[in-house]
């Protein structure tokens, strides 16, 4: 039985948009929302809320997909090891048509002779490295808070099981320091409410591991309401009340939705897996640039799982792609038919910027589901 | 036994494997003379197709890349409002195949030519040196008489069709994705690897004017919807809640992040017929071992651009657009 199933009742979804509009109403002017999470980006889409959103509510997508994110010089360097004798590169699939600087991608390189495989779990990977002992599995480690307690597992393993032919190239990033980022930039541009965000849809998936703490700062600091959401259209529409509600009664707080899978502790266990082997660090982000403390590199005791260090490969300095406007898209200050390359010098077959390389960014999204 | 670069030469190893496994399982008059050609007799139009086969793992729950080659074939030829009656193959075959796993795909074939009822009359083997290859590729061609009239075709949707598929939608598509990569879950997923010209048959004669029949393989519901919607400039217009897709299939892609309605079928045809015509199209289907699953999941309109679109579950809309490339599982 699909358990997600109740959470898609038309007639529960029904009754949370008016329960939205009511709220909305009450409330007396139109506000701005941001999600942080691509699967919330396709999710709004697919289901067909994003039309039936109260005209009042401009909801908008935020720095939320890991592959979008992951710099070009992460790419160029993922590709480079690519390119190395003997090296096989584990990787998940949406990483495959992502083009570094150049224009290829893994799934380019391939043709040109390069090995790569698609992987679905980390610990795949150690396992390729095991049945291939005369060869360098190499897995680039992208993801947000979700996906690093899996790979710092597929590290431990590695460890217990003596697997010498595998390294990591550490590109995860954190979301909090990017919430923070984004409400630290300093808006010149911006200079009325009109362009700042009201609230945020917080990553259901990530709240798994990471809880509610991290994100207090966005209600305590900036004032602004904060919701964990799951990922059903209910779930959503629930998230997207309550932070309506916070609005007009003038409390802004961190609110959790999706209780049937996020506590307001997190998962330690996961943490502190995550722990043991990365530590944050500065990152480099798609379209954002550089956010402190919000990536996570390989503490010193694991240093020989690094393939920077092993292959000796390097993240090179990249220019920005001119008339790209992905940077914007992520601070919400821009939708993404408002970019001039939109849909016709960029597209999911030809992407030029971050938010249309994978299927969850919200270029792509908004291109393929036709967003209006 | 391994297969050689002999038994590609046209000597006696060539002659050898084609009496012992070739001739053996494909037997017919026509193939038994081994002429340069097989001499036909066929009158009227015909449908004619060809595809070339190449599958990875080769034999995967519900079928095989054996299955998939009389069966891809004879459904295309069927779309056309024809009787599929006779199959070449070219077999490419990897130096160093194992003959058994040549012999099963082979039987594989013959019983489905059996099941769909055509011959395979005519065809040639060439051995490719260790790695030019992956282990074997098979192509088809298939040649039919039309019987509909005027024949289906994908320029012929009308605003006031209505589109039927007559099945579940992505399992062949999911099933060959969860063995390729050696995936744990969804165990119980299947390849629907089916022919359909029986069903085709039914279909014509039952509702008497069909506008478009089509098997939506590679690219799946939404990509075969989008190319009639080109073709006939017209918008196709779907109810998502009335698409069949198997749960498990449904909870595989959810975790995956793939949507079935982008994942080939083998076994699935779509039907465009007027309104009127539907209740006799759908009880066709039905009859058939292949559509009991059959359901009307959607409607032709008129539109000045041609696209197809998705009325969700809870009453919103999107847009399908045709599939970019292959579909690629995502990262969480």
């Amino acid at each position: 039985m699909d358990l997600s199933l109740p959470f898609r009742d038309p007639a529960l979804c029904r009754s949370l948009l008016d329960a939205l509009s009511r709220e909305l109403d009450a409330f007396g002017r139109p506000v701005r929302f941001m999600e942080v999470c691509g699967t919330h980006t396709v999710s709004i889409f697919q289901s067909g809320l994003r039309p039936l959103l109260p005209a009042n509510l401009t909801h908008l997508s935020g720095p939320g997909c890991p592959v979008c994110v992951t710099h070009d010089s992460e790419i160029a360097a993922i590709l480079e090891a690519a390119g190395r004798p003997g090296v096989i590169v584990a990787a998940f699939g949406d990483l495959l048509r992502v083009p570094g600087p150049d224009g290829r991608t893994l799934r380019s390189v391939l043709a040109e002779g390069a090995r790569v495989q698609v992987v679905y779990s980390p610990l795949d990977a150690v396992k390729l490295a095991a049945s291939c002992p005369g060869e360098t599995v190499v897995f680039p480690a992208v993801g947000f808070e979700t996906t690093a307690p899996a790979i710092a597992g597929a590290l431990l393993t590695a460890r217990r099981q003596g697997v010498r032919n595998f390294c990591i190239l550490p590109c995860c990033k954190l979301v909090p320091p990017a919430l923070r980022a984004l409400l630290e930039a300093p808006d010149e541009s911006v200079p009325d409410r009109q362009e700042r965000i009201d609230a945020f849809l917080l990553p259901g998936h990530v709240a798994v591991v990471l809880g509610l703490a991290p994100f207090r700062f966005v209600a305590e600091e900036f004032g602004r309401p904060a919701v964990v959401g799951g990922f059903q259209p209910a779930d959503i529409l629930s998230a997207l009340c309550l932070m309506v509600r916070m609005l007009r009664e003038g409390r802004p707080a961190v609110g959790n939705t999706y209780v049937r899978a996020v506590s307001e502790e997190g998962s330690p266990a996961a943490r502190q897996v995550m722990d043991a082997v990365f530590r944050p660090a500065d990152a480099f982000w798609r379209g954002l640039g550089r956010i402190p403390q919000s990536g996570l590199v390989l503490r010193g005791e694991w240093a020989d799982f690094d393939g920077f260090r092993c292959l000796g490969v390097e993240r090179k300095e990249t220019k920005p792609v001119p008339g790209c406007r992905c940077g914007d898209i992520l601070r919400g200050r821009l939708t993404p038919d408002r970019c001039p390359l939109f849909g016709t010098v960029c597209t999911p077959q030809n992407p030029t910027g971050p938010c249309m390389v994978s299927t969850e960014g919200s270029c792509a999204a908004w291109y393929r589901y036709g967003g209006r | 036994m391994k297969i050689l670069l002999d038994s590609g030469s046209g000597g006696r190893a060539s002659h050898r494997l084609i009496s012992d496994v070739f001739v053996r399982h494909f037997d017919n008059p026509a193939l038994r003379r081994m002429d340069d050609a097989a001499v036909l007799a066929l009158d009227g139009p015909l449908a004619m197709s060809t595809d070339g086969y190449t599958v990875t793992p080769l034999f995967f729950p519900g079928g095989s890349i054996g299955t998939l080659a009389v069966h891809g074939t004879v459904n295309d030829v069927a779309m056309m409002g024809a009787r599929p009656r006779f199959l070449s193959c070219a077999f490419i075959l990897e130096e160093g195949l194992d003959s058994g796993i040549l012999e099963r795909v082979v039987s594989d074939m013959a019983e489905a030519a059996r099941r769909a009822g055509v011959d395979i009359v005519t065809g040639d083997t060439k051995v490719v040196p260790r790695g030019a290859c992956d282990k074997l590729f098979i192509t088809t061609t298939g040649v039919g008489r039309v019987f509909a009239d005027p024949a289906p075709s994908g320029h012929s949707a009308r605003p006031g069709d209505v589109i039927l598929v007559s099945g579940a939608v992505g399992d062949h598509g999911l099933t060959v994705m969860v063995q390729r990569d050696g995936l744990s879950f969804s165990t119980d997923v299947r390849s629907d690897s089916a022919p359909l010209a029986d069903m085709v048959e039914d279909i014509v004669r039952s509702a008497g004017e069909v506008h478009v029949l089509r098997d939506p393989t590679r690219g799946g519901l939404a990509t075969t919807l989008n190319e009639i919607a080109e073709q006939s400039g017209v918008a196709c217009v779907l109810e998502e809640a009335a698409i069949p897709v198997h749960d498990s299939v449904r909870a595989g892609c959810d975790l995956l992040g793939l949507d079935p309605l982008y994942l080939a079928n083998e076994g699935k045809l779509i039907c465009m017929v007027p309104e009127d015509r539907a209740e006799a199209a759908l009880a066709a289907m039905s009859r058939s071992s292949y559509g009991r699953e059959a359901a009307l999941v959607g409607r032709i309109e008129a539109a000045e651009r041609p696209r197809v679109e998705l009325c969700t579950f809870m009453g919103g809309s999107r847009l399908l657009s045709m599939l970019e490339g292959a579909p690629l599982p995502r990262i969480c």
